[in-house]
């Protein structure tokens, strides 16, 4: 904020370092920094490695490696861990567009993985397997986007705190878990365990052997469905301008609040679709653990992936590696856990990281101007 | 605005995903059992041991497997290398996963120490016929049909019972010597004139009433008027409710505490109390608690799992992993139980009871589930009596023969997860969680 009436420059001391926005930044460049970025993350970790154990980074990389990739096993574990995070992450991506801070994915998640485990234990066994399966995928959406809709309905018309909002109802949804866990529970062992595990009512059938390949499909399918709904829908093209500026919607006749609530029914049915893809074609179960922290990491998912559906198949698909990896190594070098966890968080501290250095540019003091000022 | 709160979201989103991070998203069985049998061919010479651990060891019952499982491939001359850990194993579909993924790494055997793992550890063990699965203190294997599946489980009942002869001596000095008595403790004393003991419970499992109950006809077979409080922290560890529960009971007047949770909150409560000048003691579980509880722990009830692990290796070795009996309870005969070192504040004269009452086990001349001790709403147990163990509102099991209780009786072909789940008289058990 300089004026007139400022010191002349020679008589200010000029920080070390400066940022300066960034505005037109090539992509060529943006991905330089990027890998440049998880290079040096890469680099931490060995001497992070090494300092603690007398390991071999290039070994502990190359276990990592191995424990996302090393079996077709393995492949498809990380294939469907990548899918349902995804989901999870497409679901996230209008409502963020949108700049409605939808950070109850978690909870959606897990009422949809509610309804269909109700579905599964209430009439397992009662109605063929496929209407069972298209039953309880609809259901779950419905169920998820009504969760959903509650506090797009609040923000709507009361204008309340959807970060807050939907943060809490994660814990409701929670509770509701935990209620119906032991509710079911005939064994008191606070669990149901797997559901149907003689009848396999309500599983989805495993598609060429794979039981994750319809997860997998079906999560492609929605992604790029959601890549041109975002970018060549009207409904895509109300978002981006609701998002940006609600008075420029209005002043365009864009209906905000009826964008809103039908932006957060769409975010969170595709959350709920991912709790039905969870219990129907991965776990066969429902507890507290069913979204498993996924929802809250969904959302750096689509952040990093600025909303764009390829892009965020990208991201999942490194988190999805890091997190085999790393309990890989676990495994392998008889690691805790948490030193595993450190090596992913930190690589993701250098991946945000890496997001800032594109926005904003250093600039340091110029030799020059100090000489002059001497 | 804006962009404050798009900053303060990615820092938050930041912080919530390096704490996700270690959550293992995982499934449970894959389909393609087709190059899995080409690798368990292995099975009856080598091959590895794969071992799924809801913990680590900085937790009690899981560094006392981990102990175990060490110690049995020790004196097997298996290699540490031939063992395959997986620590902080969810109860969720990640058993499921790290079961599979320990086949994969050439696992013919593969143990899983938390009930919960149960269900996912059947699911793996159906898809891969040629490697042996034991679920720990599991109860499904005998009916699940696989021949491949396993349990087993300590008969843990009868070192609760050893250590609630030594609650009982401490009972008896504390009586005698005057520091509880109506006139100086009479919080210590219920309406009918009975002492207070508590327990601090995990939830109101068969496993954990048949522990309290063992502990409890232990003190009683010194101590005949005693009544005992069982409060229950609804979690199989946590600290803070173990030490709040144990302070409840404390307060309540009990003057013998033991517990079946896994943390060392209820003996330090009972340390901290003691030292105040509360004649109040603590009997422990897994691990000797008198790190924590120096003058207040008498003794722990505990488990070498060693024994059991001994056996499976055994099998193992020989090939003869899939004949490891579906249902495996041992105790005192073997050694698979025991107590841990008797504190210094132990009635006088507790070590030759404690070694008199262990050999009257050993020999059988001694039943802790003997029908003649205890009633259930005023009537002794019968033949009759039998334990519902599907919970489908029929008996299953008769268990009672001779006039004993016997618990955990895989010799008759009883599963090795304890199953008696009787609240006695004289046993007052607060579930409301």
């Amino acid at each position: 904020m300089r004026n007139k009436y400022d010191k002349p420059h020679d008589s200010v001391k000029e920080p070390l370092i400066h940022l300066v926005r960034r505005v037109d930044i090539p992509a060529s460049k943006a991905w330089m920094i990027r890998i440049i970025c998880v290079l040096l993350g890469m680099l931490v970790c060995a001497l992070f490695i090494m300092s603690i154990t007398s390991l071999n980074p290039v070994s502990v990389y190359a276990s990592m490696f191995s424990g996302a990739f090393g079996t077709p096993r393995r492949i498809w574990q990380t294939l469907k861990d990548m899918a349902i995070l995804l989901c999870i992450g497409i679901g996230l991506a209008p409502a963020f567009k949108l700049r409605f801070w939808n950070v109850g994915a978690e909870g959606q998640v897990l009422i949809g993985g509610l309804v269909c485990a109700a579905w599964m234990i209430t009439m397992g066994g009662k109605l063929p397997n496929a209407l069972m399966l298209v039953l309880m995928a609809v259901t779950a959406m419905l169920a998820s986007a009504l969760w959903g809709l509650i506090p797009a309905y609040f923000k709507s018309k009361y204008r309340t705190n959807e970060t807050l909002f939907t943060l809490m109802m994660n814990y409701v949804a929670l509770q509701l878990v935990e209620f119906f866990v032991d509710v079911w529970d005939k064994k008191q062992s606070h669990s149901v365990g797997i559901i149907n595990g003689d009848t396999q009512s309500g599983w989805m059938p495993s598609l060429f052997g794979q039981q994750f390949a319809p997860a997998v499909l079906i999560v492609g399918a929605l992604t790029i469905g959601m890549y041109f709904y975002l970018k060549n829908s009207k409904q895509g093209f109300e978002i981006t301008v609701a998002g940006e500026s609600e008075n420029t919607a209005r002043y365009a006749g864009i209906s905000v609040s009826k964008v809103i609530l039908r932006t957060m029914a769409i975010s969170a049915a595709i959350c709920g679709l991912a709790g039905f893809l969870e219990v129907s074609c991965v776990s066969h179960t429902i507890s507290s653990l069913t979204a498993g922290g996924r929802g809250f990491t969904a959302i750096i998912v689509a952040w990093l992936g600025k909303f764009n559906p390829i892009a965020m198949t990208l991201i999942t698909a490194i988190l999805s590696f890091l997190s085999r990896g790393a309990n890989q190594i676990a495994s392998d070098f008889n690691f805790n856990t948490y030193a595993s966890s450190i090596l992913t968080g930190i690589i993701l501290f250098f991946i945000l990281a890496s997001e800032f250095f594109i926005n904003y540019r250093l600039v340091f003091r110029s030799k020059k101007g100090k000489e002059r000022a001497e | 605005m804006k962009k404050f709160l798009t900053t303060a979201l990615s820092v938050l989103t930041a912080l919530s995903l390096t704490a996700c991070s270690s959550s293992t998203p995982a499934s449970d069985e894959a389909e393609n059992n087709t190059d899995s049998s080409t690798e368990n061919e292995t099975v009856t010479t080598n091959g590895k041991i794969g071992v799924i651990l809801v913990g680590d060891e900085n937790e009690g019952y899981t560094a006392a497997h981990m102990e175990g499982i060490k110690k049995a491939a020790a004196d097997l001359g298996i290699a540490s290398e031939d063992i395959m850990w997986k620590y902080m194993i969810e109860e969720n579909q990640a058993c499921a996963d790290a079961a599979e993924d320990l086949v994969d790494q050439g696992a013919t055997l593969v143990i899983s120490n938390s009930y919960g793992h149960q269900t996912y550890m059947q699911q793996v063990a159906a898809n891969y016929p040629d490697v042996a699965f034991i679920s720990m203190t599991g109860d499904t294997a005998a009916g699940s049909g696989l021949a491949n599946f396993k349990n087993a489980f300590n008969q843990t009942y009868q070192s609760r019972y050893v250590s609630g002869v030594v609650g009982g001596m401490k009972l008896a000095e504390l009586i005698e010597n005057g520091e509880v008595s109506k006139e100086k403790t009479p919080d210590a004393y219920t309406a009918d004139g009975d002492i207070k003991i508590g327990y601090v419970g995990a939830f109101p499992y068969a496993e954990v009433v048949s522990g309290f109950t063992a502990f409890y006809l232990g003190v009683k077979s010194i101590v005949p008027n005693v009544h005992m409080i069982v409060e229950y922290t609804s979690s199989w560890a946590d600290q803070v409710a173990e030490g709040t529960t144990a302070e409840k009971l404390i307060a309540d007047g009990c003057v013998i505490i033991s517990q079946h949770a896994d943390t060392t909150g209820a003996p330090a409560a009972i340390q901290a109390a003691n030292e105040s000048g509360k004649p109040v003691y603590s009997v422990g579980y897994n691990v000797s608690m008198l790190e924590v509880a120096p003058k207040a722990a008498l003794t722990s009830a505990s488990n070498d799992w060693s024994v059991y692990y001994n056996y499976a290796f055994k099998q193992w070795l020989d090939g003869k992993a899939m004949d490891i009996v579906t249902d495996w309870s041992e105790g005192y005969e073997t050694g698979a139980v025991n107590i841990t070192a008797l504190g210094e504040s132990c009635a006088a004269g507790t070590d030759a009871k404690v070694a008199e009452v262990e050999a009257a086990i050993k020999d059988g001349s001694l039943n802790v589930f003997d029908t003649a001790t205890f009633t259930i709403n005023g009537e002794a147990m019968t033949e009759e009596t039998g334990c519902d163990l599907d919970f489908d509102g029929t008996a299953d099991i008769f268990p009672v023969k001779d006039g004993v209780f016997y618990e955990s009786n895989t010799k008759d072909g009883f599963r090795s997860a304890p199953y008696f789940g009787f609240i006695i008289d004289g046993i007052e058990s607060n579930y409301n969680g």
